[in-house]
């Protein structure tokens, strides 16, 4: 199996392939046999120019596709990830059915209400708990591997949240299919719903990336456990996916401004709407955007923590 | 011999890699022999047990700016240094560098290629402490000042019981931890200052398998290769070279899980050699095999040498150790407690166990003349009464034994039994940390 990802990179750096194809034992000594002697010397002998380092870009390929390839490996695990969301649907569906009929939630049906709501909770309940995956790598000695070759710490970081965005981006297109299947209105049509799935990403990408950090600071998968379930749902039930902020406590509506899923579930209702204010919803993706580099940051920081305490 | 040695100095502050700052790349391209782990098995010297501690930098000005050299005079004189170093007493090093430094006035390329060849790891006083898992706790000193030195080419044994401090040394050595003090350089880079390098130029095999348990032995391989910024088809035939070395051409697509602990263990070897590693650390690799899979894996680490690799062997097999490394160091609380190749620490225990029990325990009077008698008797170096057992240390143990017997009888005792044994490596690491021993005296 050749992941398409791993193909390109022969193409764009030519010096470091040619010195690859060499054997590495050029590259394991620095000696860039046959790369350009000046771009070597102006890059220093640490070559922080990355001229000489294996780039980022293919390792953070590889180990995306590792963990796909690992997921696609175990169906069931797949199942259960994909179903969890096609169980909540109808399940809060009906629960809730009933906050369409108190005054003050707008009008409109429930189900078109919902579906961006589901579409976030999702996110939270598979993003929570994405640095599990650095704590099996941390049990198996994997990372021990990783982070004692020159694997850059932004490719382990940034493989982890695409693979969470992809499976992310699964889960948010099967409810969004099953809520049209239950009549849901997408009044923007197709383009609505891809919105919700880029933001549904993006969010994503703020919860596993903090998961991921945790991760690296607490070490136990019970403890990550136990954060994610402190961290998911709050995050859950003080946005508006349920039912419209104005209706739940003052506070609540009051702290809903400042919640990550909220933004998302807010800027998807938006997109989904007969007529989008697209301006806002960039508005809450440029945000939620600039957090997940944020968190992103804090996760790669997160490496430093972890080898202090090896 | 121990860590002690005067001439284990501390690395240079600003040690540079010749290659990496060489603004001329014709010589380093010349000179890459020299740090090529591949030809670097013919030109350098194999250490013997005898060997002597050669001065790691050596007394050239390896930070000198003056590299106005041509390029082919650089070459030519790599080739020269290259030539002398190749007898195997490491003197003549020494000799010639002063006779290189002396002649030619800026051997700077030369020498740095020199030092990177003579140790493949250089360690000096390294120092690390954790604090304790809760405040208050006192601090846990793991690692109180450790010296190493492995030569280029050559497999070095890290042994000590559990919690002595090899893990966190070598954690330390591939910058996996940060010392809090000391030293260190891997490959000729410094851990410190040059982390990437170090990366770049080592292959851990980790204590826990470190191979991906959900991916094939093949794509684990593969992604080592990427991660080394190896790709398409070399990559690929790396590693199918890699699987067919190790004997797991049949189970290349199985997935790794399913592996037995003799292939894991190898699969774990191989993905520390893809990207041809010039130094590799092999944290307890026979652990947990069966015989059969021991002298496998044994064969395996003995033929890796052979390509010029460095390897930094930690184990709790004294036998391992006996039959694989050049050198052994034994670390105990968090310091070498005696440094040698195998053969030198046996024979530092001067002389085969001797045990003679007798048929009563002795009385402190009978004890007493026992070993005044034995003392007495050339050769002997060292007297241990346990219980009815009188251990000793003698020279030529087996010769000795009329003498002894006379020397019991004379004493008033009479002998049981005596067995004679050649010193193992079990013995010089039960006398370093082992407390078999407890109470000895030393004579002599």
């Amino acid at each position: 199996m050749m992941p398409t990802t791993e193909r390109f990179p022969d193409r764009l750096e030519p010096a470091v392939a040619a010195a690859a194809d060499r054997g590495s034992a050029a590259v394991a000594t620095g000696v860039p046999a046959g790369s350009c002697p000046v771009r070597a010397a102006v890059s220093g002998a640490r070559f922080e120019g990355g001229l000489l380092y294996p780039a980022g870009w293919r390792q953070f390929g590889a180990l995306t596709a590792r963990m796909v390839r690992a997921l696609l490996r175990h169906p069931a695990l797949l199942a259960i990830t994909l179903v969890q969301a096609v169980v909540w649907l109808p399940l809060f569906g009906s629960l809730f059915r009933g906050v369409s009929a108190i005054p003050g939630f707008g009008g409109g049906d429930y189900i078109d209400y919902l579906t961006p709501g589901v579409a976030t909770m999702s996110v939270l309940f598979s993003a929570g708990w994405a640095g599990i995956r650095f704590i099996d790598d941390m049990e198996s000695g994997v990372m021990e591997r990783l982070l004692a070759s020159p694997t850059r710490r932004w490719a382990l970081v940034g493989s982890m949240l695409v693979y969470q965005a992809l499976l992310v981006a699964v889960q948010v297109s099967i409810v969004a299919l099953l809520g049209w299947a239950m009549g849901a209105h997408y009044h923007s049509g197709i383009l609505g719903v891809l919105v919700m799935i880029v933001l549904a990403m993006t969010l994503s990408s703020i919860v596993a990336a903090l998961s991921g950090a945790l991760a690296l600071v607490v070490r136990r998968r019970e403890a990550l456990i136990a954060a994610g379930n402190l961290l998911v749902l709050p995050l859950t039930f003080l946005s508006s996916a349920m039912m419209p902020t104005r209706l739940l406590p003052d506070w609540i509506h009051a702290v809903s401004a400042y919640n990550p899923a909220n933004w998302a579930v807010t800027g998807s209702r938006t997109a989904l709407s007969a007529n989008p204010d697209w301006v806002s919803v960039l508005g809450y993706f440029l945000v939620l955007f600039s957090l997940a580099g944020f968190a992103s940051t804090v996760a790669v920081r997160a490496f430093r923590a972890y080898l202090r305490s090896l | 011999m121990s860590n002690t040695d005067p001439a284990h100095r501390p690395a240079p502050a600003t040690q540079p890699s010749a290659p990496a700052t060489d603004p001329d790349p014709t010589p380093a391209t010349d000179a890459e022999p020299a740090t090529d782990p591949e030809p670097a098995t013919e030109v350098e010297p194999k250490p013997a047990s005898d060997s002597v501690d050669v001065p790691a930098r050596s007394p050239a000005p390896d930070e000198s700016p003056d590299v106005a050299l041509a390029p082919a005079v650089l070459a030519a004189m790599a080739d020269d240094w290259l030539a002398v170093t190749v007898p195997a007493e490491p003197l003549v090093v020494e000799a010639a560098a002063a006779a290189a430094a002396a002649v030619l006035p800026v051997p700077v390329p030369v020498s740095t290629a020199a030092a990177q060849l003579a140790w493949a790891i250089d360690a000096y006083d390294l120092v690390k402490t954790y604090r304790g898992r809760r405040r208050g706790d006192p601090r846990i000193q793991a690692v109180r000042g450790v010296s190493l030195r492995v030569p280029a080419g050559t497999i070095f044994g890290l042994l000590g019981p559990n919690g002595a401090g090899k893990s966190t040394t070598v954690r330390m050595l591939a910058t996996l931890s940060r010392p809090d003090s000391g030293t260190a350089t891997v490959a000729g880079h410094d851990v410190l200052r040059q982390p990437w390098d170090v990366r770049r130029s080592i292959g851990i095999v980790p204590q826990k398998t470190g191979a991906d348990l959900d991916a094939t032995g093949r794509e684990n391989l593969l992604l080592q290769g990427r991660l080394y910024g190896l790709g398409g088809v070399p990559c690929a035939r790396r590693a199918a070279e890699l699987l067919a070395r190790f004997d797991l051409d049949d189970a290349a697509d199985r997935l790794a899980r399913t592996y037995s602990g003799g292939m894991l263990r190898r699969l774990d070897v191989a993905i520390g050699l893809v990207q041809r590693p010039s130094v590799l650390f092999l944290d307890e690799p026979t652990t947990g095999l069966d015989p059969q899979a021991r002298a496998v894996m044994w064969a395996e680490i003995e033929a890796l040498t052979a390509d010029g690799l460095s390897i930094l062997l930690t184990t709790h097999y004294l036998e391992e150790a006996d039959r694989l490394a050049t050198r052994v160091a034994i670390v105990d609380s968090g310091r070498v407690v005696v440094e040698g190749s195998p053969d030198e620490l046996k024979s530092e225990l001067r002389g085969d166990a001797v045990d003679v029990s007798v048929a009563d325990e002795p009385t402190v009077a009978q004890a007493g003349e026992l070993r005044a008698r034995l003392v007495a008797l050339p050769g002997v170096v060292e007297v241990v009464f346990d219980g009815r057992t009188v251990r000793t240390r003698v020279n030529e143990g087996a010769a000795k034994l009329p003498a002894i017997f006379a020397a019991v009888d004379g004493a008033g005792l009479a002998v049981l039994t005596a067995t004679v044994a050649r010193p193992s490596l079990d013995d010089v690491y039960l006398r370093h940390v082992g407390h078999r021993l407890a109470g000895s005296e030393e004579v002599a």
